[in-house]
């Protein structure tokens, strides 16, 4: 062991306890300001509880060139971006990579500090990382955004969604022990103890197999091969966004037999002590809208069902000898394929 | 699920070697005692903190987190963690020991508050860091009692780093606000609130007491939020004066412009800002010190600071600097911070999306504004724990005047050490800085200067608000009058006085040294005036302000220097108006005290 990497151990078991081993001559803080510097916060559509209207970006270019997650936020005009120094820019979006998630963006800006994708650094289950995000909306301004330390927990092949929609992406991700599931993070930067970049922050989605909500991040080579694809106009287009429809008999409601085309949702029977039982559904009343969204029809009630997450609150508006009445079901369960 | 009955110090030792073990195990094969070493001083810097940790239980109410600053028993915790627990509560130190403990002082806005832990004057504690060198990626971890979990008293470690500093955090309406404070990842669950934030030293740089939570509910996701420690220094006096805290408003609201620069959208013309000439699209430069570039900034300073201080603000006017010392004004009135304890105040307005819950209580805690347990009537003491009898005094305006009285009494005892407390006659020559001979002579029954403009006389005895003189001054006479009488008969025999708390001992420092002292302030209403006097270290006045008229300026006196226990330079100014400077010479032998 070198003398200065023992040194280098020495200052990172006294003063990081968690921090990846940083570039001989460098400080874990000074390639955390640096890297800071290479990460912006976009502000765009949004502004609700649950749909946020900001995210994080990662410069990629000198000349403007901002990486970052395929979301809501771009889904406006005005998307501006606010670098480490404080200048806000208003970004055009060149382009977007919907199977990788991945949208690239321009501001008219030079001499920019920014990543090289290109360069792709590789991690491995067991490197140490820093995650770099604007997580809550928390900085603004020339304040610096945020970080956190973790450690790639694996490197697989990603298995994830949002509500019941599969997510387009299957490929490779880098899964963190880290926390980064929080709103404003997707887009940010993963980067390791010498402030390389290793990835981008994925967004908001929940692990197929177990439902919870995972940490994750796109490794570098996709994001150059999205970011080339999309600048080169050679995106591929994502297999359509699959619903599962969520069978109505979970939370114990029987509804007539789907024998038309379009089959109104009338309540056959109630499945005893079930959510719906409970909650005073009773036979024959018509479904006409769950969470606010009509359903004209059984299939739509399953679709509709299907959309959302497990845990999320059901509650239905039905037609009852000509009134509408509504009925508060609680939490969605678990779809039956998953445990 | 039963759980081995390893002691929470095994396991703190074992989930620190644990942690580490990676590491270690190579650095034994390398044989690298140095690692291992440096392995255990960590080891030893938490079980440190570990020793000043404070769990605190309300009862059915909940509990949270303290942490001990000194060794007669002092711990900061969090307003939202001891505001259900009321004036006495229970805290189990990492001795397994259970202490009575009883509220000292309160900062609603700044969710701070001081505990006196009784019993001992050797209590394990821990001393504040300058919070202003804290920097992302800083290793730092808390020590605390997340979920309630320390049934044995022993504290929860949990480990990260700096994720952000000088944050911003809303309000919950007019209280609970986080400015200034250091982000980390470290794991910040309910019931940490309220516990220290330490550095690699073992030092503390912050008190936890917020985290952002999201759809996972009320547990960490890395995102928690502590106090900063020169915010608390900044406070601590106000707490020990036993008083309900109040944080500080410049009396003028701020915007950024289109050209990105804060500039002042409305102010009132009651503030001492609009009587120093700050005016509406003025741009704010900077504010005790520190540089203000974004509105978060503005308020980040503001939010550290206690209402009264003075503190240096600085501005633009078309290309034009201003400087100068601003009186900062409280964002509350008593009767609002009043009724924030008596928990009766309206709801906070519904904060916006995007704003984090509050974290704080039992396992999800108090969701709204924490309800307070009342306090007993005056008299009826008889139910509190023999411990605490004699120290609870929940006097109107004040947390626990008690400690009021413990304070001024002490501030007062170094006073009355002093060389001139003894002299009957005190007596200040020497000349003016603007020329010309100056003499003051200060006795029982007149007050008396001259100065080569004419003689003006007061008489002590009576209000000291009817003239005041010399003309021009503010009430110099006066100023001087209620300093020998605090210095001679004490504070009991001079008017209403009581610790007002520490302020700093040169306002202008503010921002250019690091950590500026802070020195005690007596206040006394006496004679129809209303006065503050600065108290250094060494027990001799540095400084009067004197008002004799409410919301004017009041006639500012400094000292410097010292001959013979009378000031050698004594600086007099009124608003930003200088009234005179007089060099003391040294005193004529038969006026020596």
């Amino acid at each position: 062991m070198t003398t200065a990497f023992r040194r280098l151990l020495v200052v990172t078991l006294l003063f990081g306890l968690d921090l990846p081993a940083a570039a001989a001559g460098e400080t874990p803080q000074q390639v955390i300001a640096a890297a800071a510097r290479k990460v912006v916060k976009i502000y765009g559509a949004g502004g609700l509880r649950g749909l946020e209207g900001y995210q994080s970006g990662i410069i990629v270019t000198p000349d403007g060139k901002i990486a970052t997650a395929a979301s809501t936020v771009l889904d406006s005009d005005e998307i501006d971006c606010v670098l480490d120094d404080g200048r806000r820019f208003r970004a055009r979006l060149v382009g977007v990579d919907p199977r990788r998630e991945l949208a690239l963006l321009a501001i008219d800006a030079e001499g920019l500090p920014a990543f090289a994708p290109a360069a792709a650094e590789r991690a491995a289950a067991g490197t140490r990382v820093l995650a770099l995000s604007n997580l809550f909306g928390v900085a603004v301004g020339d304040e610096r955004v945020s970080v956190q330390r973790g450690v790639v927990s694996a490197v697989v092949p990603l298995a994830a969604r949002r509500g019941a929609a599969d997510a387009p992406y299957r490929g490779a991700v880098y899964v963190l022990d880290c926390t980064t599931n929080n709103p404003g993070s997707a887009g940010g930067a993963l980067v390791d103890a010498r402030g390389r970049l290793l990835g981008m922050l994925g967004k908001e989605l929940r692990s197929t197999a177990s439902g919870i909500w995972l940490n994750y991040a796109l490794p570098t080579d996709e994001l150059a091969r999205g970011c080339a694809e999309i600048e080169a106009g050679t995106v591929a287009r994502p297999a359509a966004v699959e619903v599962r429809p969520f069978d109505p008999r979970r939370l114990g409601i029987v509804l007539v037999p789907d024998l038309l085309d379009s089959t109104p949702a009338y309540v056959e029977s109630l499945v005893p002590d079930s959510p719906a039982a409970r909650a005073g559904l009773v036979r024959d009343d018509l479904v006409i809208a769950v969470n606010g969204r009509a359903v004209p029809s059984r299939a739509a009630v399953e679709r509709t069902l299907g959309e959302l997450a497990a845990g999320d609150p059901v509650r239905l508006a039905v037609v009852r000898d000509g009134a509408v009445v509504d009925v508060d079901l609680g939490p969605r369960p678990q779809d039956k394929e998953t445990r | 699920m039963p759980v081995p009955s390893l002691s929470p110090r095994v396991w703190i030792a074992f989930g620190a070697a644990l942690a580490c073990a990676g590491w270690a195990m190579s650095a034994w094969a390398a044989g690298d005692a140095e690692v291992l070493a440096a392995e255990r001083r960590r080891v030893e810097t938490i079980r440190r903190a570990s020793a000043a940790a404070v769990s605190i239980f309300a009862g059915a109410a909940g509990g949270g987190s303290g942490v001990l600053v000194s060794p007669d028993g002092y711990a900061l915790s969090n307003f939202h963690v001891t505001q259900p627990a009321g004036l006495v509560m229970k805290c189990g130190l990492d001795d397994g020991r259970l202490y009575d403990a009883v509220l000292v002082g309160l900062d609603p806005t700044g969710d701070v508050a001081l505990v006196k832990l009784l019993g001992r004057d050797d209590f394990p504690f821990v001393t504040l860091a300058d919070s202003d060198l804290v920097e992302p990626g800083d290793f730092c971890f808390a020590a605390g009692n997340p979920f309630l979990l320390a049934t044995d008293l022993r504290p929860s470690i949990s480990a990260g780093i700096v994720s952000g500093v000088h944050r911003y955090q809303f309000p919950a309406g007019t209280i609970l606000e986080y400015a200034d404070c250091i982000q980390v990842d470290a794991a910040i669950n309910p019931g940490n609130s309220g516990g220290g934030l330490f550095d690699a030293a073992g030092r503390l740089i912050g008190v936890n007491g917020r985290a952002s939570f999201e759809k996972r509910g009320r547990v960490n996701v890395g995102v928690g939020y502590a106090i900063s420690a020169n915010q608390l220094r900044n406070f601590m006096g106000l707490l020990r004066a036993g008083r309900i805290a109040d944080h500080a408003t410049l009396g003028a609201v701020v915007a950024t412009s289109a050209d990105g620069r804060v500039v002042v959208s409305d102010i009132l013309d009651a503030s001492d800002a609009w009587r120093r000439g700050l005016r509406h699209d003025d741009e704010i430069v900077s504010l005790a010190g520190r540089p203000v570039r974004t509105v978060n900034a503005f308020k980040n300073v503001l939010g550290t600071l206690p209402a009264g201080w003075q503190v240096p603000l600085v501005s633009r006017r078309g290309g034009r600097r201003y400087e100068t010392l601003v009186r900062l004004a409280a964002v509350h009135t008593p009767a609002e911070l009043a009724a924030i304890l008596a928990g009766d105040a309206s709801e906070p307005g519904k904060e916006r999306g995007k704003e984090p819950e509050r974290e704080g209580g039992r396992d999800g805690g108090p969701e709204g504004r924490p309800a307070r347990k009342p306090p007993p009537a005056a008299g009826q003491h008889d139910g509190l724990p023999a411990a605490v009898r004699g120290l609870v005094d929940p006097r109107p305006g004040f947390a626990n005047h008690h400690f009021n009285v413990v304070e001024r009494d002490r501030v007062a005892k170094a006073l009355a050490a002093g060389a001139i407390a003894k002299a009957d006659r005190w007596v200040l020559a020497g000349t003016l800085a603007a020329g010309g001979d100056f003499r003051i002579e200060l006795a029982d029954d007149a007050a008396t200067i001259d100065l080569p403009t004419g003689r003006s006389t007061i008489d002590p005895r009576a209000d000291l608000d009817v003239r005041p003189e010399p003309p021009g001054s503010g009430g110099l006479l006066a100023a001087l009058v209620v300093w020998r009488r605090l210095v001679r008969a004490g504070p009991a025999a001079t008017g209403r006085t009581t610790y007002w708390g520490t302020a700093p001992a040169d306002p202008a420092a503010l921002g250019a040294v690091a950590m500026p002292p802070l020195v005690d302030v007596l206040e006394s209403a006496v004679a129809g005036v209303e006065a503050r006097l600065f108290v250094d270290g060494a027990g001799r006045v540095v400084g009067i302000d004197l008002w004799t008229a409410p919301d004017a300026d009041p006639c500012e006196v400094r000292f410097a220097g010292d001959v013979d226990g009378l000031p050698a330079v004594i600086d007099v100014r009124r608003g930003t108006v200088p009234f005179a400077t007089l060099r003391v010479a040294a005193p004529a032998a038969g006026d020596r005290p």
